[in-house]
């Protein structure tokens, strides 16, 4: 892997002390703030993985987080619907908001937050049962339908939503196990979809599949962002410019730049930044 | 082929080992029914039917041992398999970091106790108390043919128990294994869609399914085979009773008792041959519970094939 090879000496920058030049999150785009994470610091046991974040996801759009290994990118995503929670030892301080609420406060029902942020993985994850199975999971354990008849409704638009209902709708009945990788990670998309969420975050989807396959996940995610908030964390700098409206730049659990994506990729205001994106390191 | 390479003769005595695991289950078979042949040809099949087990007039009959062993077996298994299960959930989903390995270790030492040692801990200890349980049993309850019987203590409920303590260890450890290898990945994604912890669990168990399933059955292998332990507590009296409470006999324990007073030709034949059938049982057991988890393996349903 590419980002796995440590960058040459001489090209390592000095760890500068970012402040964000921009303001992204008010600068950028008319669209209500969805997530609103303020001040937002990760912890590992006494390793520090996030340093004091603030930035702002607005609603429909697409927004990616691209940075080297290790950078932090991963864990941010993975603070926004708490999945770091099961990882003993770790610690978050600040806040981030969802629709105005913090999810870190005291009394947040973890489960229904996880329901309202979905969550689709690097390596697709799909249950060893049938392909409607799947896809009903999460629909049955939130008690989300009341009859079998909405159940196998709800499971054909989830399906239709992710571009997999035309090449399963004959085998539904079949194991998730024999549909092809491509199709797995359309299905854990057509998983998390089926509950309905308002975000959805996607960590490096694509980065186990072939170019088609890559290609239709992101023509997906295009169509996707009219009814959800989309978050994407991915290694490749030309999906990040092709699929996302923002983009935020992290390098070693900071966040050093966070703006329109076009702007990132033509003209960042960081140095650290250009030299990211023009693969100069990384 | 390049018989020069070091490939080839390798090759060639690690498939001699393999083949020499299959001679040997072959020459087992076949030096049972040999050493047993004056009682097959005796009794024939009704050997299998029979309850008659009386040396001195020269009947044999296995029935009331196979019954024995595979009723004390399935009631061990029965109250192993819950516990068994609960251990390896907790010490692999739910158990603090610092408590996992003092558990872990705990469980093994059960397992490496001798089961002499859990025959001594049966009498001093499990029979008195099962015999204090009988005496407090209801007396409806005692109507019913599964609790009928004077309380002795010793008998089929004793055995059952001791059993399902020796097997507890072997079915944890193995399920243990098991769940460790589920991927994370399985997890969270049942977390990601809201998940409760239970509920996350049932995935992971579900995952898991064809391995639990196997090590419930190398559970009931260990307590079908289980000779000392079970001698001792179950009161070694060939008869074919559904009472829990009633002293019953196992085909292993009835080999390890009578071995040495089998005087004629025929009673030590018909003895072997009780070894016979717990190896043919033995054998029939772990087929069908391959069987059971290859079918399971196939997931949703038609997968396997849609596969293939």
């Amino acid at each position: 892997m590419v980002e796995s090879a440590p960058p040459p000496a001489h090209a390592v920058p000095v760890v500068p002390r970012v402040t964000p030049t921009r303001d992204a999150g008010a600068a950028i785009g008319d669209n209500p703030v969805k997530v609103d994470v303020k001040g937002l610091s990760f912890y590992y046991g006494a390793k520090r993985a996030l340093d004091s974040l603030t930035l702002q996801m607005r609603a429909n759009l697409v927004t990616a987080f691209i940075g080297p290994s290790g950078c932090g990118k991963s864990t941010f995503l993975r603070t926004l619907n708490r999945m770091n929670d099961i990882i003993p030892g770790a610690r978050v301080e600040g806040e981030a908001l969802v629709d105005g609420r913090n999810i870190y406060a005291p009394n947040v029902d973890v489960v229904e937050l996880r329901r309202r942020v979905g969550m689709v993985f690097q390596k697709s994850n799909p249950f060893p049962k049938s392909i409607f199975e799947n896809v009903a999971y999460g629909v049955r354990i939130n008690r989300l339908v009341r009859s079998r008849a909405e159940l196998t409704q709800r499971v054909e638009e989830s399906l239709r939503s992710a571009a997999l209902w035309d090449e399963v709708k004959d085998r539904l009945h079949d194991s998730a196990l024999a549909l092809s990788g491509g199709q797995q990670q359309r299905l854990c998309i057509a998983r998390a979809l089926a509950v309905r969420p308002e975000i959805l975050l996607m960590d490096e989807p694509a980065s186990a599949l072939d170019p088609i396959a890559t290609q239709r996940i992101e023509e997906l995610i295009y169509g996707l962002k009219a009814e959800y908030t989309i978050v994407i964390v991915t290694h490749n700098m030309q999906q990040a410019a092709r699929v996302s409206d923002h983009t935020a730049f992290f390098w070693l659990g900071r966040l050093v730049e966070y703006d329109r994506t076009d702007r990132i990729f033509t003209a960042p205001a960081e140095k650290l930044t250009e030299d990211y994106v023009t693969g100069r390191f990384g | 082929m390049n018989l020069r390479s070091p490939d080839l003769g390798f090759r060639l005595s690690a498939g001699a080992f393999a083949l020499a695991l299959a001679a040997i289950v072959v020459a087992i078979g076949v030096e049972l029914t040999r050493q047993s042949w004056l009682s097959i040809t005796e009794f024939g099949f009704d050997f299998w039917r029979s309850s008659e087990w009386d040396p001195v007039s020269g009947e044999f009959g296995a029935l009331p041992f196979i019954w024995g062993t595979l009723y004390s077996s399935f009631a061990a298994l029965l109250i192993a398999t819950p516990v068994a299960l609960g251990i390896a959930i907790f010490i692999s989903e739910l158990s603090p970091s610092w408590l996992r390995t003092p558990l872990v270790f705990l469980t093994e030492l059960l397992a490496a106790i001798p089961s002499i040692v859990y025959g001594l801990w049966g009498i001093f200890v499990l029979v008195p108390a099962v015999r204090s349980l009988q005496m407090v049993t209801p007396e409806f309850l005692r109507q019913l043919p599964l609790f009928s019987g004077p309380p002795l203590g010793i008998g089929m409920l004793s055995a059952a128990l001791i059993l399902a303590i020796m097997v507890v260890p072997f079915t944890s450890a193995v399920a243990r294994e098991v769940l460790r290898t589920v991927p994370n990945t399985q997890r969270e994604g049942a977390y990601a869609l809201g998940a409760t912890r239970f509920e996350a669990i049932r995935a992971v168990m579900f995952y898991a399914r064809t391995g639990i399933v196997g090590a419930i059955m190398l559970g009931f292998g260990r307590a079908l085979g289980e000779t000392m332990a079970v001698t001792m507590v179950i009161g070694n009296n060939p008869q074919v009773s559904a009472s829990l409470f009633s002293p019953q006999h196992t085909m292993a324990a009835v080999i390890a008792n009578e071995f040495t007073e089998a005087a004629d030709d025929l009673y030590l034949h018909a003895l072997i041959e009780i070894g016979l059938v717990l190896f043919v049982i033995t054998l029939v057991v772990n087929a069908l519970s391959r069987l059971l988890i290859w079918t399971m393996a196939g997931g949703g349903g038609t997968a396997a094939r849609a596969k293939a």
